[in-house]
């Protein structure tokens, strides 16, 4: 008994084990007894702003649980009459600052100001309002940021920035003028944000929401000119039955499928059906890198968030990335090709709708690479929670539906494809089709443990006859960060990176049902899983109606011409803080084959970088080479350090003199002539 | 032409935050004496050169404009030649400086939300105690402490500096 009770405290009369718990609070929710907080999440730092978790501790007097780490002998108590009073107060004065226009907000039912007023029974506030609204941001394309909603608890401020490493927004001013915005107010779509999302999956209020684009795709559906088909991404299945009161990780595929159609969706497809397309062409890509041995590391290409990211803080690694679309970007064209080619619609009548665990896949279908002729490939992105709200309000009873199955060939998948939504599951993906090409021989096992689990970077290394592969899965982009600086270091021997930038990969996406737990996390990527070890095919290259369709519609096959026309794409640096490239020397009408951007961003403009454009553009007039040579100006290599920085081609320039970029554009040129 | 003219400008503006950025070593612990000085040359902290900052010293923009934001010291709008600092501290609020807050404000024609002539001359700001109290009320014009001010001196303070300047330009 002594022994025991040096490491137990006592929380409201009961005896409480202390396990390594960093604060009381987490004692205490171990021991069952719910604190309520707002800025209190295990994977983010402790903030203590919110003062709702304040517990009395013996001898110590009344404490912010959160902060203070618990000893053995303490005396807790955790809802006297005088906390309970203390938590009303801070309650009433963050209403006094609210709009409390609960019925109009996006997180009505589903916010814990909501649910904690009521549990306090807070009926009227005692402080006089001075709640003055402010104009509500809907310049991204895939966040709402209303700030009349926001409580201050800085959840968003500090996600952005320990798990992702971005800090797009941040707390500006002080005191009763605080706010949580993008830096020098400007709008999110105008700085560094990439649009992952993760703020507003930690926003216990509504001040972040994914943007709601419901209403159009009801438009399409009751259009009649339009074909309307629907893709569904593998992380949907396992969380989509969470809102209609599931558990998480059921796999609720039938059903989803039947729903769609009630809702008026002309076909139901799966998004693996295009992962699997993914797994072939990207490791295709990578048998041919490797071989060559150029372009490694390759980093995946399927999260958007990730590939925003990498445009705008590592440029230098660009080429690094596969070129491969993300499956959604992938599966768009192909389906609107086959079905106008088969006749059944119309290409620019073929509306494309992609349900995603993910508000950075909005951003994504709305880029000008995934636009032909004025017609986007893929038309909408709606998020689970958005095909949550649609299905109750075109008033279906989800959980009494009889499950369907999909629309053929295109709901046809591998186990490979649907282990997309999982993090690891790309990487085991690929390497189920790698390794069996590189070994010429069928995979008895197809499983790779090593490279599951819920770690935030995972490396493993395998042996393919002799040959050494060395992998990473990544996800969160504050360690995807560490890898990059891994690899600038020069001494990375990597082969191949799967980076996701949410938590646990899709399954933990912005576009989910709110979750902020492992445990929900782990649930969902176990049902994908099991459904994995549910289906008849586990590799990809056997998907058979896929094969067809390469061979029906793709002509060249995997990596061919009309594959890399439909299926891949490029990359180019973004300026952190809103910004274009600028042609400075672009001779219209031919199609130059060599791009030299000069960064005449702040650091390097200092260094001379201004000068320099003026002479690559006398030397390329000079030398007649406009027709070959297009010149730019562009905002930040993000090289700021190293300036002045100019690309030519893939190649980027560092401290870069004239008689360097002379150099290097006449090598280049070389190359493309021989 | 005037882009070309623009930058030149530009390039002579972060000439000076580049020597201040090396005098502190890039070191981003000290962002707040980095805004001193470059506030310091200035008068006010352009967003661009916050923006250059926070690349030069590998930190996002939203911490530098949090700290240029949270203390009241720091302006990110241009400031006027001249600086009245008018104390509204307990003392000076006491012996009247609301009145001489007003006479300004009528005679330069600004307001709570409004702290900077059109003309780019004058800055009022209020200011919580300078530790004069017994000079109640106190009005400091650059680096120039006058007590006991009354809001017909306050106005002929500003007098005489448009005086001055207007002297200056007609010389």
């Amino acid at each position: 008994m002594i022994e025991n009770a040096a490491n137990t405290m006592t929380i409201n009369g009961m005896a409480v084990p202390i396990e390594g718990e960093r604060n009381i609070l987490e004692v205490a929710r171990k021991a069952g007894i719910e604190i309520p907080t707002f800025c209190y999440h295990s994977e983010l730092s402790i903030y203590g702003a919110c003062r709702l978790c304040l517990v009395e501790i013996e001898g110590r007097g009344i404490q912010a649980s959160c902060s203070v780490p618990p000893e053995s002998g303490f005396v807790v108590k955790t809802h006297t009459e005088e906390i309970r009073e203390m938590r009303r107060v801070a309650l009433e004065l963050m209403l006094a600052d609210h709009d409390q226009n609960c019925t109009l907000c996006p997180r009505n039912t589903n916010c814990k100001l909501q649910t904690l007023t009521r549990q306090f029974g807070v009926e009227n506030v005692r402080f006089k309002r001075r709640f003055q609204p402010k104009p509500v941001d809907r310049s991204s394309l895939s966040l709402v940021r209303d700030p009349n909603k926001c409580i201050l608890c800085g959840d968003c401020v500090r996600a952005c920035e320990e798990i992702q490493s971005i800090g797009a927004i941040g707390f500006s001013g002080r005191g009763a003028n605080s706010c949580v915005v993008p830096p020098f107010n400007k709008n999110l779509a105008d700085v560094e944000c990439v649009n992952c999302g993760l703020c507003s999956q930690v926003c216990p209020v509504g001040a972040l929401t994914p943007r709601d684009d419901v209403d159009q795709v009801w438009h399409e559906i009751n259009n009649p000119e339009k074909f309307v088909v629907v893709q569904i991404a593998p992380a949907i299945r396992v969380a989509i039955g969470e809102i209609f009161g599931g558990e998480p990780g059921s796999v609720e595929m039938g059903r989803v499928a039947a729903a769609l159609r009630l809702i008026g969706f002309d076909q139901v497809y799966d998004t693996s059906f295009a992962a699997d397309m993914t797994v072939l062409e990207e490791a295709h890509e990578f048998i041919e890198r490797k071989k060559k041995g150029e372009h490694l590391p390759q980093f995946t290409s399927c999260c958007p968030a990730w590939v925003k990211f990498a445009e705008q803080f590592y440029p230098d690694l660009l080429p690094n990335l596969s070129s491969c679309r993300s499956p959604m970007q992938m599966f768009s064209p192909v389906i609107k090709k086959v079905l106008s080619e088969t006749n059944v619609a119309e290409w620019k009548n073929v509306v494309s709708v992609a349900i995603m665990p993910c508000t950075a896949k909005k951003y994504e279908c709305k880029q000008e690479k995934f636009y032909k002729d004025n017609i986007p490939d893929t038309d909408y992105v709606l998020t689970t929670q958005e095909l949550g709200r649609m299905i109750k309000a075109a008033g279906v009873n989800f959980n009494n539906l009889q499950p369907q199955s999909l629309d053929m060939p295109f709901g046809f998948k591998s186990g490979a494809g649907v282990l997309f939504g999982a993090t690891g599951g790309v990487t085991e993906a690929v390497l189920r089709c790698a390794v069996e090409e590189l070994k010429g021989v069928k995979l008895d096992s197809v499983e790779f443990q090593e490279v599951r689990g819920m770690k935030d970077t995972r490396i493993a290394e395998f042996n393919v006859d002799g040959m050494k592969l060395k992998l990473a899965v990544v996800f969160g982009l504050g360690a995807a960060r560490k890898i990059c600086d891994w690899i600038r270091s020069g001494d990375c021997d990597l082969d191949l990176i799967e980076i996701m930038a949410c938590p646990g990969g899709c399954v933990g996406g912005a576009g989910q049902p709110v979750c902020y737990s492992w445990e929900t996390r782990t649930k969902r990527a176990d049902g994908l899983y099991c459904s994995d070890k549910m289906l008849q095919l586990h590799k990809s290259q056997d998907n058979h109606l896929l094969l067809e369709t390469y061979k029906k519609y793709l002509d060249g096959g995997i990596g061919g011409h009309t594959a890399h026309e439909l299926l891949h794409t490029q990359y180019r640096t973004k300026r952190r803080i809103s910004g274009l490239i600028m042609p400075v020397l672009d001779d219209a009408g031919t199609s130059p084959r060599l791009h030299v951007s000069v960064c005449v961003g702040t650091s390097c403009f200092i260094r001379g970088s201004q000068t320099l454009l003026k002479q690559i553009v006398e030397y390329v007039e000079s030398r007649n080479l406009v027709n070959l040579v297009q010149v730019e100006a562009t905002f930040c290599f993000e090289q700021c350090d190293k300036g002045p920085t100019v690309s030519v081609g893939e190649q980027v320039v560092t401290a870069a003199t004239f008689d360097k970029i002379a150099n290097a554009i006449t090598a280049e040129l070389d190359a493309v002539v021989v | 032409m005037t882009a070309k003219n623009s930058s030149l400008t530009t390039s002579r503006k972060f000439d000076k935050v580049c020597e201040i950025l090396d005098k502190n070593h890039h070191d981003p612990a000290r962002l707040i004496p980095i805004l001193q000085q470059v506030q310091d040359f200035y008068r006010y902290l352009p967003e661009d050169v916050l923006t250059f900052i926070a690349t030069s010293l590998s930190t996002p923009p939203s911490h530098v404009y949090g700290v240029a934001t949270f203390y009241a010291h720091f302006t990110l709008k241009p400031k006027g030649k001249h600086t009245i600092r008018l104390c509204d501290g307990t003392a000076c609020h006491v012996r009247g400086s609301e009145k001489n807050l007003n006479a300004l404000y009528e005679r330069l024609k600004l307001s709570p939300s409004q702290h900077t002539t059109d003309d780019m001359l004058f800055t009022v700001e209020t200011v919580s105690c300078l530790g004069a109290c017994g000079l109640a009320p106190v009005i400091v014009v650059d680096e120039k402490v006058y007590g006991s001010v009354t809001p017909e001196e306050a106005v002929a303070l500003v007098e005489n500096i448009i005086a001055e300047e207007n002297a200056a330009a007609a010389a």
